[in-house]
């Protein structure tokens, strides 16, 4: 999902030491109690949490761009204002979650830094382009539909400051899934070109939005560790089918066709079942060769590279202003 | 059914409200684009914040313009299917945003203006102008205090950002003369009550800025040629390409609805 790349294991470096504080902080999480800031935890569940935190902060941070196309050419005054208020959202859940990470001993400096050099990961969705203005409808319908389907559970994830960023989170990723749905149910119902254009956009986000919830269980060496710590609660398979189940019937609300020939509806199971996903696809996205990764990099780098003199400006006049201060109280 | 431009009805109530939404639009417009490229998050923010501001302004003082006009239209007919000499906003907030300096200082320069425009304008005996302005004003006072702080960041800073901060300085000044001109229609509008005259604001308006610019160790230009011609639909060639942006979607579709 946003943090698609965890799904490696994390080295334990647990002392024999602590053996007794990881059974007192197991037995924590075992009654469902939420661990905070201060409290004692393995050094493995701290890293684990960084980077799967920290990929998320990323990911929203990256993920304004591909709907930042879309500001300046917005078709309506409200789907202008609309669009803004949503980027801006992204923006803030990017600074909650910098704030999160930052509870556990890094800084967001530290970690955009990360991101910059190619080191961090962000989710592969946001490597696609925004072709046409359907892609703004898409985007808030199937990528903020496929994000609360794995945003929802980490509500009640173990880590105090993650599951409380992830609460105030949720609600607004389930305005902006409304509003691109709507966004779509308004294409869907216009013009024959405004309909085809919203048929293209499901076209070219439908497979992508499969693979944001990563690897199929049987290939996935996910760590068992996530899901004791109650840091993941659903493998990615079941979030995948969840997501399918409730995604379809919108698409046929709207009246448009997913582009799998394969889907079906199994009346044993009560569920879609879909073709294959094309992980290969899947692997050169998350390895940096998507259709825009180049370019998500080098906005964020250029932003970070054109904000430097004006971070320097305003750390320089704190100092001068702390200056003056002492002076005048000398 | 929208099938290309329009040209609306020159009367002076609406040419003037044209004016004051097609301000805030483009200054709007400008500042969103920023978004998801600006310095720090913080302005990120900030900068979306400002923008909402004013392209809430802009549908309002629309909305208001077409039931002046009594045409049918609304706010998206008067923003998308005005050709560039159609639009009657100051040169000053077409400028492009160059780097954050430029952007900071002519928000600086506008809003130092159009704050205590507002609030003049809060006794206009228009009511719903009255109105707009009583809500713009909240907005716009924010606008000042932020932009007044970095301008003071950045004059005040490193020499870089002070470097930058005056040429943002100089090179926008000749646009600040255009801020204080009335038209002969709206005159009428002065004299009715229902505008105000921004050449009674002058003195606030400098002493707003040579105080911010004194704190940010900046000196004010001279004051020579001033530039205009915004207001009577003559742009300069960036407005255009604002436009075409801006425009697009309803001028490929014509009559769509989004
Ligand atoms: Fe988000
Ligand atoms: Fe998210
Ligand atoms: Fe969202």
């Amino acid at each position: 999902m946003y943090s698609q790349s965890l799904n490696q294991q994390v080295a334990d470096t647990t002392g024999p030491d602590d053996a007794a504080a990881a059974a007192r902080f197991q037995t924590r999480i075992d009654a469902e109690e939420r661990i905070e800031p201060n409290d004692w935890m393995p050094a493995a569940y701290r890293r684990t949490l960084v980077r799967q935190i920290s990929q998320h902060a990323h990911s929203e941070i990256v993920g304004m761009l591909p709907e930042g196309n879309w500001i300046t050419r917005a078709p309506s005054l409200r789907r202008k204002a609309a669009l803004i208020a949503k980027v801006q959202d992204e923006c803030g859940h990017g600074m909650y979650l910098y704030a999160a990470a930052e509870t556990l001993g890094v800084t967001r400096e530290q970690l955009v830094d990360e991101l910059l050099s190619g080191k961090a990961k962000y989710s592969s969705i946001f490597n696609y382009p925004t072709l046409t203005w359907a892609d703004i409808g898409a985007i808030g319908w199937l990528v903020d539909g496929a994000a609360i389907m794995n945003q929802i559970p980490l509500c009640r994830c173990s880590y105090g400051p993650y599951s409380r960023a992830m609460i105030r989170v949720c609600k607004e990723e389930s305005f902006h899934q409304r509003q691109g749905y709507e966004i779509m149910l308004t294409l869907a119902r216009g013009t024959a070109a405004q309909k085809a254009m919203a048929q293209d956009a499901l076209n070219r986000w439908w497979w992508p939005c499969l693979m944001m919830f990563g690897p199929p269980d049987a290939q996935s060496q996910h760590s068992d560790a996530s899901t004791r710590w109650k840091i993941k609660r659903f493998s990615n398979d079941a979030l995948r089918q969840k997501f399918v189940d409730a995604t379809v019937p919108q698409a046929h609300f709207l009246g448009l066709t997913l582009p799998d020939p394969a889907l079906r509806f199994n009346e044993a199971t009560a569920h879609w079942e879909f073709g294959e996903i094309d992980w290969t696809e899947f692997k050169q996205v998350l390895a940096g060769n998507g259709p825009c990764n180049r370019d998500r990099m080098a906005a964020r780098r250029a932003a970070h590279a054109n904000g430097e003199w004006v971070r320097n400006a305003a750390l320089a006049y704190a100092a001068k202003e702390r200056a003056r201060a002492a002076a005048g109280a000398a | 059914m929208y099938t290309g431009s329009i040209t609306v009805a020159e009367t002076p109530l609406l040419r003037y409200v044209l004016g004051r939404a097609d301000d805030a639009l483009v200054l709007g417009h400008r500042l969103s684009e920023w978004c998801g490229h600006g310095p720090m998050l913080e302005e990120d923010m900030a900068l979306s914040n400002m923008a909402l501001d004013l392209i809430g302004q802009a549908r309002a003082l629309y909305t208001y313009a077409g039931e002046v006009e009594g045409a049918g239209r609304d706010e998206d007919a008067y923003a998308y299917l005005r050709d560039v000499t159609g639009y009657a906003n100051v040169l000053l907030v077409e400028q492009p945003n160059g780097d954050f300096a430029r952007t900071i200082v002519r928000q600086l320069l506008f809003s130092a203006f159009i704050d205590p425009y507002w609030r003049a304008l809060m006794a206009s005996t228009d009511q719903t102008l009255a109105a707009i302005a009583a809500k713009a004003e909240k907005e716009s006072a924010y606008h000042l205090r932020h932009a007044s702080e970095w301008t003071i960041r950045l004059g005040d800073g490193t020499a870089e950002s002070h470097a930058r901060a005056q040429q943002a300085l100089d090179e926008l000044w000749p646009f600040t003369g255009e801020l204080f001109t009335v038209s002969a229609a709206e005159r009428g509008l002065v004299d009715a009550g229902i505008a105000i005259d921004p050449e009674a604001l002058r003195a606030g308006w400098h002493a707003i800025v040579a105080r911010v610019a004194g704190r940010a160790t900046l000196t004010l230009p001279a004051d020579g040629w001033m530039q205009r011609g915004g207001r009577e639909g003559r742009h300069s060639e960036h407005l255009g390409h604002l436009l075409s942006d801006l425009q697009y979607l309803q001028r490929a579709f014509p009559g769509a609805r989004w």
